[in-house]
């Protein structure tokens, strides 16, 4: 199972192509945050760029936070989302340690679903898709 | 979202009131450019002076902002401070994206704030700040403290001015997001002269896309095509700078305020040169996934001990022939810092480098003395350049002062007309001839970028007036189509009307396919007829004597067929800018 990382950021350029595509593919919106990646300035352009976007935990604690499903567990880590359960409470938001999951103004969470569409449009090669270390469900009993 | 009207924000500095206003007309001006100037019509003077506080500073985007790629710049359309008409300059950064996603097809500031003032705007949010605590602060500084007191990191868009636009140059510049820039015509004054110190725009919607599969498809053969053609590698690789070399090897590199139009120490700041030496990274424009701009870096010792600063400086063709060339300043190090000082005073780099080259020659030849220049200027003396700045910003005397209002107005008053580098205003980088000189002179913009007449010198050494003048009516007619869209000139190449056609269509324009060769002619007759009404006379349009002593790989320059073209040009815009228009 596969997840996005920006990986090489110190390449990006900051033309936010990677969130427009995302917005565009995924999510059907025009936008630049409606989206499961943005990038912002870390502090004006003289200090280059950063992404948030969704580093696949698992467990995922905004999987957790989420009271009615919309957000599940991914099998290796990260989420899937399931928007027609979502109630907009924006607990998942919260739960998220690095700012991942976007917040609209009516609290619609944008968050990344790991697909890598975004990847082909950074004209940098920023971002990679990379398989996350496998968990079986046998490993998972082993913790025990 | 689509819809045939704009939306344009009013924000009124004197009342402190704000409107929303439709403005129908999506199909007459399709936006940018033609917006512009539909909007000047509506909330401009034409009989009050540019500095009448009641004279609109207008932004505009195009139809297709955000929603393809390189659609990423904003037109700014102000009457100008520097000839006292109707004028318009283009910039991105983040602006163009921010606009868009306020959802604004523009904003157009009115009034005068009683005290320094930043305005913040948004899709859910007008807000003035005082910022009197700002004044004569640099313009990177302006930014770096407007991130902290405004929200919205990542998806907006701040435009500031530096000390320049508050003392009213002439050229002052509007900063856009550190590395672009409203440069030409004093977009910074119109700012200044509002006491508007800055403008922050939030970009904090979202828009439904077209359903279907049709736009999704043609954005990613759009994108194809702009990030692997040949012709946007240039722009991505060396930059603009690239030109230096072919342009000097032609003899058309404006050197030593043009008394010489080839230099072998052009090597020395050559694109080449400045990627070797200097180059740091690459930046982009929001929703440009080209990334022409250039970040070069220079570093200092600030004290013995080894103990350095090192600051960002972005670069490209045109900085460097003004503050490289034209002051003989051959160390890629050295133009870095002289632009370093002109970005933070917040002035116009072409004309700020070409005003001192004028300075230099006539201190040079005696027309003025160190008593006026407070500095002994001297080709390729960066230190005293870099103090020359700051006397043009602050501005330190009566000959700074005059001069910051244009060099051709210095040279009025104290000689040395005849080596004054002004087409209109002061030069673009490109001693390329005839055609260029006439199109940069008489343009609309006095801008190298409202018609190829660079391009058609090195091409043709025919000498057909008629052939020039209708391919710089043609050319300028296609560019204002895509300053309508507000696409970045660099993708020209790119969108022609067919395929600018086919996006319109894609997100749901399409019955303003075909009509975009009449929108163009109607915003070019616009356009002229807003320049006249104030005053312009193209007849009487001078083309300074020193590009008639210059020699290019055509040879020397022919003036009679350079008359020829200006007058033959200067007749066409009467022409097209006279008569109201008949509309059906
Ligand atoms: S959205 Fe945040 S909390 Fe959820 S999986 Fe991703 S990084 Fe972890
Ligand atoms: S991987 Fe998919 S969901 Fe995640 S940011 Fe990229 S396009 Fe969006
Ligand atoms: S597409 Fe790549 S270069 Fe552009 S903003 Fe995204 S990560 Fe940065």
């Amino acid at each position: 199972m596969k997840a996005l990382r920006a990986a090489r950021m110190e390449r990006c350029i900051g033309c936010h192509s990677c969130s427009l595509a995302c917005a565009r593919q995924v999510h059907k919106v025009l936008s630049w945050n409606k989206a499961g990646i943005r990038i912002s300035s870390s502090g004006g352009l003289t200090t280059g760029f950063e992404a948030r976007v969704c580093l696949a935990c698992r467990p995922a604690p905004c999987a957790a936070a989420c009271p009615t499903g919309s957000l599940s567990q991914r099998r290796d880590g990260g989420v899937i989302q399931k928007k027609d359960l979502c109630i907009r409470c924006g607990q998942c938001a919260e739960a998220c340690p690095v700012d991942a999951i976007f917040l609209d103004h009516q609290v619609n969470p944008y968050v990344c679903i790991h697909c890598g569409q975004c990847v082909a449009y950074c004209p940098h090669d920023c971002l990679e898709m990379v398989e996350l270390p496998r968990t079986s469900a046998k490993e998972e009993g082993n913790d025990d | 979202m689509i819809r045939d009207f704009f939306r344009v924000m009013v924000v009124n500095l004197t009342t402190g009131r704000t409107n929303i206003e439709n403005i129908p007309g999506r199909d007459e001006f399709l936006g940018g450019s033609g917006l512009a100037a539909r909007l000047f019509e509506i909330y401009g003077f034409i009989d009050r002076d540019w500095d009448d506080p009641e004279q609109p500073l207008i932004f505009t985007i195009g139809p297709l902002t955000g929603y393809f790629p390189l659609m990423s710049k904003t037109c700014c359309a102000f009457r100008s401070p520097y000839h006292n008409q109707y004028t318009e300059s283009y910039a991105g950064g983040k602006s163009a994206l921010s606009l868009r996603f306020a959802d604004l097809d523009a904003l157009v500031v009115i009034g005068r704030a009683e005290r320094l003032t930043a305005l913040c705007v948004g899709s859910r949010r007008v807000e003035t700040r005082d910022v009197e605590y700002l004044r004569g602060f640099d313009a990177l500084q302006t930014g770096r403290v407007l991130r902290k007191i405004f929200p919205g990191s990542g998806r907006r868009s701040i435009m500031r001015i530096g000390p320049a636009g508050e003392n009213l140059s002439a050229y002052a510049c509007i900063n856009v997001d550190t590395f672009r820039h409203f440069g030409r015509m004093g977009g910074g004054t119109a700012m200044g002269v509002k006491n508007l110190k800055a403008i922050c725009i939030l970009g904090d919607r979202g828009f439904p896309l077209p359903e279907g599969k049709a736009y999704p498809k043609l954005y990613k053969h759009i994108y194809e095509q702009l990030t692997t053609t040949e012709m946007m590698a240039k722009y991505h690789g060396l930059g603009t700078a690239v030109n230096i070399n072919p342009l000097n090897a032609l003899q058309s590199l404006p050197w030593k305020n043009l008394q010489q139009t080839s230099s072998p120490d052009a090597v020395k700041i050559s694109g080449e040169t400045f990627a070797d030496d200097t180059l740091l990274r690459n930046a982009a424009c929001a929703g440009c996934p080209v990334g022409c701009i250039h970040v070069g870096f220079v570093r200092e010792q600030f004290q013995t001990n080894n103990q350095y600063l090192y600051r960002q400086v972005g670069y490209d063709y045109e900085p460097i022939f003004s503050c490289g060339g034209m002051l003989e300043v051959t160390d890629a190090s050295e133009v870095l810092r002289i632009l370093d000082v002109i970005e933070k005073e917040g002035l116009d780099c072409m004309s700020a480098g070409v005003a001192l080259a004028w300075a230099t020659e006539a201190l040079e030849k005696g027309v003025i003395t160190e008593k006026e220049t407070l500095e002994p200027l001297k080709w390729g003396d960066s230190e005293t350049y870099m103090r020359a700045v700051e006397h043009l910003g602050r501005p330190d005397n009566d000959f700074y002062r005059l001069l910051a209002q244009g060099t051709m107005k210095c040279a009025r008053e104290y000689g040395g007309e005849d080596f004054a580098c002004v087409l209109g205003q002061e030069m673009a980088g490109y001693a390329t001839g005839e055609v260029f000189f006439v199109a940069e002179g008489l343009g609309f913009r006095h801008s190298h970028l409202d018609a190829g007449g660079y391009a058609y010198d090195q091409k043709h050494d025919e000498k057909d007036a008629d052939k020039a003048l209708g391919f710089l009516l043609k050319d300028g007619r296609e560019r204002i189509v895509l300053n309508c869209m507000v696409g970045c000139m660099f993708s020209r190449g790119v969108y022609k009307e067919d395929l600018l056609a086919e996006a319109l269509a894609s997100i749901g324009y399409g019955e303003l396919n075909g009509s975009l060769d009449d929108i163009g002619k109607r915003v070019q007759r616009m356009r002229w007829r807003l320049r006249l009404q104030m005053g312009y006379r193209p007849d009487e349009a001078k083309i300074p004597k020193r590009y008639t002593e210059i020699t290019t790989w055509k040879g020397p320059v022919d003036v009679d067929y350079m008359e020829a073209l200006r007058r033959a040009y200067a007749a066409r815009i009467l022409e097209m800018g006279a008569a109201p228009e008949e509309e059906s």
